[in-house]
């Protein structure tokens, strides 16, 4: 089979391309050039292209850089910083998964004739007696990647390899070693990639929005603090700000970012029953039918699922109802629905 | 066809481990990033490489050896181009003699600094450096006089202009823009990347009253890693490294013997055989571009519009394809083309020549460039008319078709 791998330059997309291969696999090897401006490791400095290419060398295979940065731009970078703008917690690694590895990637691929792609991502995809495939946890639940993926469908799912997902890190770096290869020690990449360490998110958003000071009121609405940025808050955050000492932990539980203004209570404001999705995306292609059993909801990339319900409203809404009180989930982030080690779909908290 | 050494059309690639079995032919058409080795030149360069070394600057018989070899490069190069032995300073390439041209002008006599909007970012990227602007050129990508003449100041300290652009393989009028300066901004100096215009025009022609010309070696069948600025006597001039003293004070470092031998046999062997190599491979280039117009009628030859260009470049833009997947496609089937320059990381920028043509990103994003050389055979053009027209239509979707490899001559 014809298989074009995305290649970051890190270790897991190097063991997959090696894995691919090994099996009699047609493989080229493709890196995406995503971000033109700093950063530290991410996926498209030209030090990981390099290391991507050195790789393809040593495996002998073609390898290729596609620039995506303009659809990087609008559909991550963009995003991003509106949502800050917005009050909203935005998600880049899945935006950058659903628009351009998973679309933009797949339709290049398909374009120039490989119709299945295949990433290094700890996740695997299983396929159910009737054909249906799912995306499943990875082997190894400290690296599973399968929240960030929730937003393949069976088109995409059908067209996708995940060669390390049956593999615990250390498995993946045991076998690079093996294979001499050169990523088999290089670090883990951290956090999204086009925010520095050393500028930080401050810094990156300090030169696209016009930060905004902001009031911090009580659940009475009296002034209790203030914030230099309101767009840097998230519901959830107790430090920073500038609240006097002592008495219960207060935690930010709604910024509202047209009035510039930041409410804070007890941790039981920040509990909730239920939380709205919005730009539900259904792994089957479709809601999946009344009176299940309670499935786990996970609402952060590294949360620990909670036990819900879920009710869809249409196609692309849903209602999640937690089966115990929860922590609010912030507008924005990402909330991926389970059954069992399965992701059956998630949307975006509205 | 005659010109091409044995074995240099019939080589097939490399075969590589997992792509399969067929072994590909390979055509060659990006002679403007860079050109294959001149046997002259290798000949040239063998003894360099083997038992002859030397520093050319050292007091003793290896050393002069080397200098003998120096200077008689120095008298080939001088002799090709037109200018004094006395006047080439040998450099590392295209892009160190376009910047020691830009800032050792600039470092020498501060003032400001023009360059056309389509030169190669050796010269636009020291331009921007020392706070220079750009001239406009009009839709054929031809360097606009008028507001060349609107952008001179009686305090010019450089214009640079290339000879004929990289990208597009448009010639610049070079010759109008020397007089305009001479006219309006007399103490100014003219600079012309020939880099892509000396395998093809005749140099002593083409940099008639210029200052400073950068040429480069390997685009013309020399080794990669050497070129030259010829610079004028009285040129205001500052090295950009500073060491040694070599090449009167104006480059530092040891020489790159090997280098300036191959550089400038290449370049007596591209003089010699200019004319012929110009109508054949002319003849060659036309070919092409009538058979892929005719072919894919949507396409858009790039420039020219009655401007004179080089003979080796084609560049096209082709409506509804992705450059980076056009080129993908063809390189799987063997056949070496360009989308424009590439940056270090191989990814594909947009164009600013593009751009400056008055040419769109959408129009942009699905540009050719076919690049043709000393090299080039009719073989060459017809497996690219036999590839280009099925990748393209294999990227609209018109057909579930690939380009299919062509048979491997046998050896």
């Amino acid at each position: 089979m014809r298989v074009l791998v995305a290649m970051s330059g890190g270790v897991d997309s190097s063991v997959a391309a090696a894995r691919l291969i090994a099996a009699g696999h047609d493989v080229v090897g493709v890196t995406m050039k995503l971000w033109g401006g700093e950063s530290d490791t991410g996926c498209c400095s030209v030090s990981d292209v390099d290391d991507a290419r050195r790789v393809a060398q040593q495996l002998g295979i073609a390898h290729h850089t596609w620039t995506f940065s303009e659809d990087f731009d609008r559909h991550v970078v963009d995003p991003y910083v509106d949502a800050h703008r917005r009050g909203a917690t935005p998600n880049p690694c899945i935006e950058c998964n659903r628009h351009l590895k998973f679309d933009r990637l797949l339709r290049r691929a398909q374009a120039v004739g490989y119709a299945t792609v295949a990433t290094g991502h700890h996740a695997r995809i299983v396929t159910h007696a009737d054909g249906t495939r799912r995306l499943a946890r990875g082997a190894d639940a400290a690296k599973d990647q399968s929240y960030v993926l929730y937003v393949l469908r069976q088109a995409e799912l059908s067209r996708t390899l995940l060669p390390v997902g049956e593999l615990t890190k250390a498995e993946v770096r045991a076998e690079a070693e093996t294979l001499g290869l050169r990523t088999a020690r290089k670090p883990d990449s951290q956090d999204v990639c086009f925010i520095t360490s050393g500028r930080g998110r401050r810094g990156f958003l300090g030169g696209r929005i016009d930060f905004r000071a902001g009031r911090v009121v009580d659940e009475a609405g009296r002034d209790v603090g203030s914030v230099d940025a309101v767009e840097l808050v998230t519901v959830g955050q107790r430090r920073g700000l500038g609240l006097p000492g002592g008495g219960a932990p207060r935690y930010v539980v709604d910024v509202d970012a047209p009035s510039a203004t930041v409410r804070v209570g007890p941790e039981r404001d920040l509990l909730c029953e239920q939380v709205a999705l919005e730009r539900v995306v259904w792994s089957a292609d479709r809601p999946p039918g009344a009176s299940r059993a309670p499935i786990a909801a996970q609402c952060s990339a590294h949360g620990s699922p909670r036990s819900a319900r879920i009710e869809p409203v249409g196609n692309d809404r849903a209602l999640v109802r937690f089966e115990r009180w929860e922590r609010r989930v912030a507008r924005g982030q990402s909330v991926v629905l389970y059954e069992g080690d399965e992701v059956i779909g998630g949307g975006v908290a509205a | 066809m005659g010109v091409a050494p044995a074995g240099c059309e019939t080589d097939p690639v490399p075969e590589r481990p997992h792509r399969g079995d067929q072994p590909t032919r390979l055509t060659y058409l990006d002679h403007a990033a860079t050109t294959p080795l001149r046997p002259a030149a290798r000949d040239a360069m063998l003894p360099w490489l083997g038992e002859r070394f030397g520093n050319p600057s050292g007091d003793h018989r290896v050393a002069r050896a080397a200098r003998q070899a120096v200077d008689e490069a120095r008298d080939g190069v001088a002799d090709v181009v037109g200018c004094r032995p006395g006047d080439v300073v040998f450099t590392s390439g295209g892009t160190e003699a376009d910047n020691m041209a830009v800032r050792g002008v600039h470092a020498a006599r501060p003032g400001p600094v023009l360059c056309s909007a389509i030169e190669h970012d050796a010269v636009r990227n020291p331009v921007a450096l020392v706070g220079g602007t750009t001239v406009a050129v009009d839709t054929r990508g031809v360097l606009d006089l008028d507001a060349l003449d609107a952008a001179l100041t009686p305090d010019l300290t450089l214009l640079a202009l290339m000879s004929a652009n990289n990208e597009v393989g448009v010639v610049q009028p070079v010759a109008e823009a020397v007089e305009l300066v001479r006219r309006r901004a007399p103490a100014a100096a003219v600079h012309t990347d020939a880099v892509q215009a000396a395998g093809w025009l005749d140099l002593r022609a083409t940099i008639a009253g210029v200052d400073l010309v950068a040429v480069s070696s390997h685009k013309v069948g020399g080794p990669q890693g050497v070129g030259a600025l010829i610079a004028r006597p009285g040129t205001p001039l500052r090295p950009l490294l500073l060491g040694g003293g070599q090449e009167r004070e104006l480059r530092s470092g040891t020489h790159n013997v090997a280098g300036i031998v191959g550089m400038a046999a290449a370049l007596r062997a591209a003089a010699a055989e200019r004319n012929a190599q110009r109508s054949r491979v002319g003849a060659l280039r036309d070919r092409l571009a009538e058979g892929l117009l005719a072919a894919i009628p949507d396409a858009v030859r790039t420039g020219g519009g009655g401007a004179p260009r080089l003979p080796g470049t084609l560049h096209l833009c082709i409506p509804g394809v992705e450059s980076e997947a056009l080129l993908f496609l063809l390189d799987e089937v063997g056949v070496c083309a360009s989308a424009a320059s590439a940056c270090a990381s191989g990814a594909h920028q947009a164009s600013h020549v593009l751009a400056a043509m008055g040419i769109g990103p959408e129009v942009g994003a699905g540009a050719l460039r076919l690049s043709l050389g000393w090299t080039s055979t009719d073989a060459d053009v017809d497996h690219a008319l036999r590839v280009i027209p099925a990748a393209v239509d294999l990227l609209r979707g018109a057909e579930d078709r690939r380009p299919e490899p062509a048979e491997a001559p046998r050896a």
